[in-house]
C-alpha cells in the first residue's frame, strides 16, 4: 500500500515536472527552449544507458563494450512496432483520447524493445560471459558492430537511408519515468542478495564460486537486465528523434557510455547519473569555444582521470546508509595501523569458549 | 559411512602427476589433517574436492554420492565449504557483506522479489544480516562489520574467511593452511577455535597445515602426502613415529 502511494506520488511529481518543463521550454518565452529540452531528454536517455551499463561493468565487473548494440536493437525493434503496427493499434483504440492512444502504443513498443533486447542479451551473454576481461570486451564490441551492419542491410527499417517516419511518442515524462525505474531497479538489486553476488563475482570469482554462487548464471543475469534497459532507452530515443540512423549506434556510443560511468565512478549509481549528465551537457556547453570544443572536452576528461582515477564519486553512495550493515559507524585504528592494535583485544579472546 | 571419501583420485597436468591414486576417508565429525612437504599436492587435493579441478581418474564421494567433476558452486551447495591458502576475501565489500554473500545460494527470493522488495526479500535480508552478525560475534569481528574487508589486519582476515565459509552452512569445512603467517600465540588460539567450531557447528573439518604443532595438536587423524602419493595415515602419535614419514621430512640416515 505504502509502496503504491510512493509510486503514484512519484508519477504525479514527474507529470508536474513534465508540464512545467514543457511549458517553460517548448511553448515558453525562452528563445532556445526546444534546444535545452532536447539536451534534458538526451541526458535522461544517457542516464538510463549509464546506470544500466554500470550493472554489468561496474557492479558485476564484466567489461562489456557492446551497449550501443543493445541500444540499437531496442530502438529499431520498437520503431518497427510503432511504425508498422501503430496505425492498426490506434484503429482498435479509436475510442480512447489521443494521449491514451499514444501511451498504449509507446508501452507496447517499450515492451517489445525490452523483450527483444533481453533475448539478444541472453544470446550474446551465454557464450561470451564464459570469457574474461579482454576477450569479453572484444566479443561484445564485435556484437555491437554486427548489429549495426545487420541493420544497415535491412531495407524494412530504412537500411543506409535511415529509419524515418517514427511517431513522436516519447517525452520528458516517459524518459524520466524509465530513468527512475532503472535507478530504482539497480539500486534495489545492489542492496539485495543478488547485488552481493554480483559484487562478489567482481571481487573474486574463485571465492564467489566456492561460496556457492553460480558465476556464469549471475553474469548472464546482470548482462540481460542491463541490456534490457538499454533497449528500452533505445525505444525512447527513437520515438523522440523520430528518425534513426546506424551512425548513432557505432562503438563510439558504447565508449561514450563507458566514459560516463568511469568519470562518475565505476560501480556507483549516483556516479553513473552524474557522469551521464556531465557528458551530455559538457560538449554542449563547450559549443561556444567552437573548434577548440573537443580539445577542451578531452582535456576535462583527462584531468578528471588524472586527479580522480576512481571517478568523481568513486564507490561512494551519496544517500542513505551503506549497502549492508548497521549504520555508518566506522572503526578507528584499523585503517593502515597494521595488525597489532586492532586485533590485540580480539585475538586474546578469540579462542575462549 | 564416511562423509568424504577419495578413491584412487588422480590428476595429471601434462606429464606431471600431481596426485597419484590417492585413497582416504574422512568420517563425519572428524578433525582430519592433510600434511606433506612443499609441493606434495595438498592444495591440489583441496581443489579436486571443491571442483576447481576435475580428477583425471578416480572417484570422490561426498556423503556416498560422487561429486568429482562438478562445478565448484554445486559442490558448495552440496555442503562443502573452504578457505584459501592465499586469502581470497571480497576486498571491496564490507565485512558483513562478505559473510552475507554465502547466504545467496540459500536465498529463495527471485530477481523480481529483490527489485520490488517483496515480503520474502525483507524477511530473508533481516535473517541473513542477523545470522551474519552472530557469526561475526563468534569470530570477534562484529565491531568491524561495516569496515571494508581489505582494511582488516591479517589475523582478522583469516578469521573472516572461516566465518564466510561457515555461513554457507557446510557439513564439511576445508581449511587451507589456516595458521599460515600466525605467531605461536595466534596459532594456539586458532587450535582452540577449530575444536570449538567442530563441536558447536557439528561440522567435519579437513585441514591442510604446515605448522606441525597445530596439526599434531588438533587433528585426530592425519594423512601424509608425498609427491602426490599417500604414504601414511593414522593418529598423530603413530604418524610421528612412522619411519616413512620421518624419511620424507628429514631424509634417510
Amino acid at each position: 500500500m505504502k509502496r503504491l502511494l510512493y509510486i503514484l506520488s512519484a508519477i504525479a511529481v514527474l507529470l508536474l515536472l513534465h508540464w512545467g518543463v514543457g511549458s517553460l521550454l517548448l511553448d515558453g518565452p525562452i528563445r532556445q527552449g526546444p534546444y535545452y529540452y532536447q539536451i534534458i531528454i538526451l541526458a535522461g536517455i544517457n542516464i538510463i544507458l549509464a546506470v544500466s551499463l554500470n550493472l554489468t561493468n561496474g557492479i558485476a565487473g564484466q567489461f562489456s563494450i557492446g551497449h550501443a548494440g543493445f541500444f540499437a536493437v531496442g530502438a529499431y525493434v520498437s520503431a518497427s512496432v510503432s511504425y508498422y503496427g501503430g496505425p492498426a493499434l490506434r484503429g482498435m483504440l479509436a475510442f480512447l483520447p489521443m494521449v491514451a492512444q499514444d501511451s498504449v502504443v509507446l508501452l507496447i513498443a517499450l515492451a517489445a524493445a525490452a523483450v527483444a533486447t533481453a533475448l539478444a542479451g541472453l544470446l550474446v551473454g551465454i557464450p561470451s560471459l564464459r570469457l574474461r576481461g579482454d576477450y569479453l570486451a572484444i566479443v561484445t564490441l564485435g556484437f555491437g558492430e554486427i548489429i549495426r551492419v545487420l541493420i544497415l542491410n535491412i531495407d524494412a527499417v530504412g537500411g543506409a537511408r535511415g529509419f524515418s517516419g517514427i511517431p513522436k511518442l516519447s517525452n520528458f515524462f516517459w524518459v524520466y519515468l524509465l530513468a527512475a525505474a532503472t535507478i530504482v531497479t539497480v539500486w534495489n538489486l545492489l542492496r539485495s542478495s543478488y547485488g552481493r553476488a554480483f559484487l562478489a563475482i567482481r571481487e573474486n570469482e574463485i571465492a564467489a564460486q566456492a561460496m556457492g554462487i553460480d558465476v556464469t548464471r549471475h553474469k548472464v543475469l546482470a548482462f540481460v537486465i542491463s541490456s534490457m534497459f538499454a533497449g528500452m532507452a533505445g525505444c525512447l530515443f527513437g520515438h523522440y528523434t523520430m528518425y534513426l540512423h546506424t551512425n548513432s549506434f557505432t562503438f563510439v556510443k558504447s565508449f561514450e557510455i563507458i566514459i560516463m560511468i568511469a568519470i562518475g565512478g565505476l560501480g556507483s549509481i549516483e556516479g553513473a547519473v552524474l557522469g551521464a549528465v556531465l557528458l551530455t551537457v559538457l560538449p554542449e556547453a563547450f559549443r561556444s569555444f567552437d573548434s577548440y570544443r573537443m580539445i577542451i572536452y578531452s582535456l576535462a576528461l583527462i584531468l578528471i582521470m588524472i586527479y580522480r582515477p576512481q571517478g568523481i564519486l568513486g564507490q561512494k553512495s551519496l544517500f542513505g546508509r551503506k549497502r549492508a550493515g548497521k549504520g555508518t559507524g566506522s572503526v578507528n585504528g584499523t585503517n593502515g595501523s597494521g595488525d597489532a592494535p586492532a586485533s590485540a583485544g580480539a585475538r586474546v579472546s578469540a579462542g575462549q569458549p | 559411512m564416511a562423509l568424504l571419501e577419495l578413491k584412487k583420485a588422480m590428476i595429471r597436468f601434462g606429464g606431471l602427476v600431481a596426485v597419484k591414486e590417492l585413497d582416504f576417508a574422512v568420517q563425519e565429525g572428524e578433525l582430519f589433517g592433510l600434511i606433506g612437504p612443499n609441493g606434495a599436492g595438498k592444495t591440489t587435493v583441496f581443489n579436486l574436492i571443491t571442483g576447481v579441478y576435475a580428477p583425471t581418474s578416480g572417484d570422490i564421494l561426498f556423503d556416498g554420492k560422487p561429486i568429482q567433476g562438478q562445478p565448484p558452486h554445486k559442490i558448495a551447495g552440496a555442503g562443502i565449504a573452504r578457505t584459501f591458502q592465499n586469502i581470497r576475501l571480497f576486498t571491496g565489500m564490507s565485512v558483513i557483506e562478505n559473510v552475507m554473500v554465502s547466504n545467496h545460494m540459500h536465498c529463495k527470493v527471485g530477481v523480481f522479489g529483490a527489485v520490488f522488495r517483496s515480503e520474502t526479500w525483507s524477511r530473508e535480508e533481516r535473517e541473513y544480516r542477523n545470522e551474519a552478525m552472530r557469526l561475526l560475534e563468534l569470530f570477534q569481528l562484529d565491531k568491524l562489520a561495516d569496515e571494508e574487508a581489505t582494511n582488516l589486519p591479517y589475523g582478522s582476515q583469516r578469521r573472516l574467511e572461516i566465518a564466510r565459509a561457515l555461513a554457507t552452512k557446510p557439513r564439511l569445512l576445508l581449511l587451507d593452511e589456516p595458521a599460515a603467517g600466525m605467531n605461536p600465540q595466534e596459532s594456539a588460539d586458532l587450535m582452540r577455535m577449530i575444536r570449538r567450531l567442530r563441536d558447536e557447528f557439528k561440522v567435519t573439518i579437513l585441514l591442510v597445515e604446515h605448522n606441525m604443532k597445530v596439526v599434531m595438536g588438533v587433528c585426530e587423524r592425519i594423512q601424509v602426502l608425498v609427491h602426490g602419493e599417500g604414504i601414511a595415515v593414522g593418529d598423530p602419535a603413530a604418524i610421528r613415529k612412522d619411519p616413512a614419514v620421518i624419511e620424507a621430512y628429514l631424509g634417510k640416515e
